[in-house]
């Protein structure tokens, strides 16, 4: 492959390993992802919303701000390929 | 591009197997409490036996059996169940999206009314993706000839 | 050796990171613009797993899905025997992002295919050139 390629890709990979020495463990269970918000999501999930799968709950209930979101990116994205491609013989 | 049919063997098995694919498509959709699953899942394996008919048969006899307006209607019909449920959880004077209001008109307690707010907006999402996914099939792949006779694809 | 240990611990980000440099170098060195359009796909999903595998905890977790008997009432629920649901949730919404852009961007190749009759990247600069030339 081409030589600036090859030095972009080397300096990238260092600098995305560097960032790797400060991260979590894989599997850690005292992780900061692991320990704000979401030990409260599983131990509430189920006496407040009947569902026992937490995943949509807090899908569809405590992120639905989030889904409504997501629902219009998608709705979007179907428009503007009919618009892009659609002609008008 | 796509040829204009394949064999007896391929058209037969495909038209038997699509309604078991939607039967489950809908069986992801509604067990998205109990198990994996949900809207968005439930809405692809949906637009993915309309996708197995084009692939079986040419795109003129999809067309006929799921138009270009319907697909459209569909479309936005999954965006106004969404923020329907939410305006009417608003109407009934919690914040919007608060479906634990929801238990003044159906006679439950409020957490199993979470549960059918959780329901219907799944329901909402699986129209809306299924209808974007084979639309954006559709388009791409007849590149946006519609309604002309002749070549079908 | 300290060095094997950081390495052995921390083996998911090093998987990812070999992923994303792919997707990387498709998107940057190759000519064809479907194969850009592919390299694209695929950093997005390395970043996706990345994501996902943050979520795993160690000591035999199960998925978040709450298991009881019909009937019972909730037993009280030891949060250190499921695995973390939420960055899950945040990638279902990734992956539809991923589908949106994914068809726009076939959506516009197609157009580009019409007005220029090809899709290598270096022929339709040489084209660009010469019509801004005239």
């Amino acid at each position: 492959m081409r030589f600036f390629t090859l030095i972009t890709l080397i300096m990238t990979t260092a600098l995305l390993a560097y960032a790797t020495v400060d991260m979590p463990d894989f599997g850690d269970p005292s992780s900061p992802a692991s320990t704000h918000v979401s030990p409260v999501y599983i131990q509430e999930a189920y006496e407040k919303t009947a569902t026992p799968n937490i995943v949509t709950a807090v899908l569809a209930d405590y992120r639905s701000y989030d889904t409504l979101g997501e629902t219009t990116v998608i709705f979007t994205a179907g428009v503007a390929c009919m618009m892009l491609l659609r002609r008008k013989k | 591009m796509i040829k204009d049919s394949e064999g007896v063997i391929i058209k037969t098995v495909c038209r038997l197997i699509t309604p078991i694919i939607q039967l489950y498509a809908l069986y992801v959709i509604a067990h998205g409490h109990y198990s994996p699953g949900g809207g968005f899942q439930g809405g692809c394996i949906l637009a993915a036996s309309f996708i197995l008919m084009v692939l079986a048969y040419d795109i003129k006899e999809v067309k006929k059996r799921m138009s270009e307006k319907l697909n459209t209607v569909l479309c936005s019909l999954g965006v106004i169940i969404f923020a329907g449920i939410g305006l009417l959880c608003l109407i009934l004077g919690a914040n919007y999206l608060d479906y634990g209001i929801l238990h003044k008109i159906l006679p439950v307690d409020p957490a199993h009314a979470r549960s059918l707010g959780i329901l219907g907006v799944e329901i909402g999402v699986g129209f809306t993706v299924m209808a974007v996914m084979v639309s954006i099939f559709l388009n791409i792949a007849s590149g946006g000839k519609h309604e002309e006779e002749g070549e079908a694809s | 050796m300290e060095i094997m240990d950081f390495i052995i611990s921390k083996y998911n980000y090093w998987i990812y990171i070999i992923l994303m440099m792919i997707g990387f170098y498709a998107m940057i060195a190759k000519n064809n613009l479907v194969k850009k359009v592919v390299g694209m796909n695929i950093f997005q999903t390395a970043i996706i797993l990345f994501f996902v595998s943050t979520a795993s905890k160690k000591g035999g977790a199960t998925i978040p899905i709450i298991q009881y008997g019909h009937g019972e009432a909730a037993d009280i629920i030891n949060t250190a025997q499921y695995i973390n649901p939420l960055p899950h949730v945040l990638m279902l919404t990734a992956i539809v992002v991923m589908v949106s852009t994914f068809g726009v961007a076939i959506a516009l190749l197609i157009i580009i295919y019409r007005k220029y009759n090809t899709l290598e990247e270096d022929e339709i600069l040489n084209i660009l050139k010469m019509e801004d030339g005239k």
